[in-house]
């Protein structure tokens, strides 16, 4: 598979392959399983991510979607090199940064930030705001024009906290207000790309809206690029431009935002939409009734041991034999819309 | 027919602190019928879980000091003997918790946990509880109840786990079940198992169920009436189609607003609720919600120094806010349009 070199700093209205911010390609990780402690044997893999491919262009949002144990989380953390691939290509501005080694990936690390879920376990509760945000300057030994002090307190004001809180603890604020530092934290270094990994579910329904409304201020004025990893839909079509829908480490949905929602075509994304609580109740005659939506059975099976060719055959009510002996490829069925199933929801025409 | 099974009036939770007297529940009200679906909503500190843990009685031996009445089944339960409480709590009315994984417990077998209260409640060797507990694992919807039966909480998956926490609630077949957050850790498509169950159950044993949530979609799901809580305070409460149609407190309309919805047109923006909520130890005077509201001006300083009353604004549908019929269509309508002027705080300095 061949992967254009585009150069630095690619305008933010490119679109496709080959000429996005982030390019990813066949991107894999799997986690070994060990029997034993003195002679460790591995006795298999959790296949937590497996061949996922897309790419990110500047100044826009991929949201990555899915429910817990889709390998969303552990394609945020390869993105940012947390994790170490097991196979596939990262390509950050041209650049392949998928085995870069800890010291050539430093320098990098002003461009790709990370905005963490839980904002009271990602603030160490020791150390004053100042000192949480200004950390990255002193890391990466960053001169600023005039001191740390006073960056940093620019940085407050952008994400919407007072600067004379400076001196304060993070217990000292509300969960929308630590969210508000993390932010201010990942911006220190004028990243380039942020990767924000569930960035508002551990926050209150109306925070959620303010932090929401921050990130897409900072990005139209920083002109950020966001990976936005989210379980909730809704929240997920807000903020993207293109949304990913991912099933046992895989990308089984690809497409523009408003594409993906008004025609999902993977069953899977069918019923992952339908599963959404609506906030309008239902009446039948008078009494309460219950919305029409379809219903997956069980759990999702184990990633250790994931079910042969398409992965959601198990559950899926559309599954034939050719689901479970063939693996259908992520295929683009209509322009700028990629699904991998046999029997894709949604079409227009018989084909 | 309608009849009455819980009846809540006035209830007033208090902690006294080092800090000052936190009143967490400061004033509650609401009916239950059997058969009928309660939903309290509410963000983080509004006191929906302190009301569901007083109605439960398991605020014995903290020092919470409550008032009011609580009437399950004609029988009060603020200031009975814990002993009774005890007796009721199991039998007659049951909790599900947010949190399965947290709320059971690991040394145990799901199956003995499961058979535990109804041991307790009703007079039965251990063989019989066991083969309860085996019943209630298959009626809650768990493949092979008698072989997971013996397995522990760990061998579950999360929505197996809340599952198999139904089933210890209802394993005495309670008139009152009080679920609080019970999908909040949940998929999404596990989560409308889960509320399937809820749904069927109820229609099966016609209990009746409080279900305490922050997602108003969840609520709108399951129930008849909907209360909606601000620092302890109702703000509104009402039947679910007319608080949904026609909310009448402007937390509410905040709620709705906030929350991006995937039903209806994706918006530019979201219109959120400025600031936080209020610490429940220094209650802003009058209406709690008047630092946040947009409309507290409109009511000539009545928001800041008067608390208000629950208003009928219909029948049936209470909310506790000063402005008049007039300025509430008014407000209502601009809020609809996305009309909603200059912001009463800079939405950018949402916080602080």
């Amino acid at each position: 598979m061949s992967t254009p070199v585009s150069t630095a700093g690619t305008s933010g209205t490119s679109s496709g392959a080959g000429d996005g911010l982030l390019e990813v390609s066949g991107l894999m990780k799997y986690f070994p399983v060990t029997r034993g402690v003195i002679f460790r044997q591995k006795i298999g893999a959790v296949q937590a991510v497996d061949k996922v491919d897309f790419s990110v262009p500047a100044g826009r949002t991929l949201g990555l979607v899915g429910e817990s144990g889709c390998g969303k989380t552990t394609t945020g953390r390869l993105l940012t090199r947390l994790l170490e691939p097991t196979g596939g290509r990262i390509m950050f501005e041209g650049r392949d940064i998928t085995h870069l080694s800890m010291g050539k990936m430093r320098p990098l690390r002003r461009d790709i930030q990370m905005i963490f879920q839980d904002p009271y376990s990602s603030l160490n509760p020791r150390h004053t705001v100042g000192g949480i945000v200004g950390a990255p300057l002193r890391l990466q030994k960053v001169k600023t024009e005039k001191g740390i002090k006073a960056t940093v307190q620019e940085l407050l004001e952008l994400v919407g906290l007072n600067p004379e809180h400076y001196n304060r603890y993070p217990h000292e604020f509300s969960g929308g207000q630590r969210q508000r530092i993390g932010i201010a934290r990942t911006l220190a270094l004028r990243p380039k790309l942020i990767v924000a990994d569930e960035p508002v579910s551990a926050l209150d329904v109306s925070i959620q809206a303010q932090v929401i409304n921050l990130l897409e201020d900072l990005q139209s004025e920083l002109g950020l690029t966001y990976v936005v990893i989210a379980h909730d839909l809704s929240v997920v079509r807000h903020i993207s431009d293109q949304v990913a829908v991912m099933y046992l480490g895989k990308i089984v949905e690809l497409a523009g935002r408003d594409q993906l929602y008004a025609k999902p075509r993977h069953p899977y994304t069918v019923a992952l939409m339908s599963a959404v609580p609506v906030p309008e109740p239902v009446r039948v005659e008078g009494r309460r009734g219950r919305r029409e939506r379809i219903r997956l059975a069980g759990d999702v099976p184990s990633p250790l041991n994931p079910p042969a060719a398409c992965r959601f055959h198990t559950r899926c009510w559309k599954a034939q034999e050719v689901c479970r002996t063939q693996e259908p490829p992520l295929a683009e069925l209509v322009s700028g819309h990629k699904v991998a199933c046999h029997f894709p929801e949604n079409t227009d025409a018989v084909p | 027919m309608p009849d009455t099974l819980l009846e809540v009036r006035d209830l007033r939770i208090q902690f006294p602190t080092n800090d000052g007297l936190v009143k967490a529940v400061d004033g509650v009200s609401f009916t239950l019928d059997r058969g009928a679906t309660l939903g309290i909503v509410g963000e983080s500190g509004s006191g929906k879980s302190v009301t569901s843990l007083g109605i439960m009685g398991l605020h014995q031996g903290t020092n919470a000091q409550i008032t009011g009445s609580i009437q399950l089944d004609g029988e009060e339960l603020v200031g009975a003997p814990s002993s009774r409480v005890r007796e009721l709590r199991g039998s007659k009315m049951a909790m599900i918790f947010q949190d399965p994984l947290s709320a059971m417990h690991p040394y145990y077998t799901v199956g003995a946990q499961i058979a535990e209260a109804y041991l307790v409640h009703n007079q039965v060797d251990r063989k019989t509880a066991r083969k309860h507990a085996v019943d209630m694992l298959g009626r809650v919807g768990i493949p092979q109840p008698a072989a997971r039966v013996d397995d522990y909480p760990h061998q579950f998956s999360g929505g197996m786990r809340q599952r198999a926490m139904i089933a210890m609630a209802l394993s005495c077949d309670p008139e009152l079940l009080i679920a609080d957050e019970p999908t909040t850790a949940l998929d999404v498509t596990v989560q409308a198992q889960i509320l399937d169950l809820i749904w069927d159950l109820q229609q099966e044993y016609h209990s009746a169920v409080i279900i305490i949530t922050h997602d108003l979609g969840v609520v709108a799901e399951l129930s008849d009436d909907i209360l909606v809580m601000y620092a302890g305070r109702t703000a509104e409460y009402g039947k679910a189609e007319d608080v949904f149609d026609r909310p009448g407190h402007p937390y509410t309309w905040g709620l709705l607003a906030s929350m991006p919805r995937i039903d209806e047109a994706r918006l530019e923006r979201l219109l959120p609720i400025s600031g936080t909520p209020p610490s429940l130890i220094r209650v802003p005077s009058g209406c709690p919600f008047h630092p946040r509201c947009r409309y507290a001006g409109l009511t000539d300083g009545r928001s800041q120094t008067e608390v208000p009353n629950l208003r009928e604004v219909e029948p049936g549908h209470l909310v506790a806010c000063h402005l008049t019929a007039d300025q509430r269509r008014t407000a209502r309508a601009e809020q609809l349009l996305g009309d909603v002027g200059t912001p009463a705080v800079q939405t950018r300095q949402g916080d602080v």
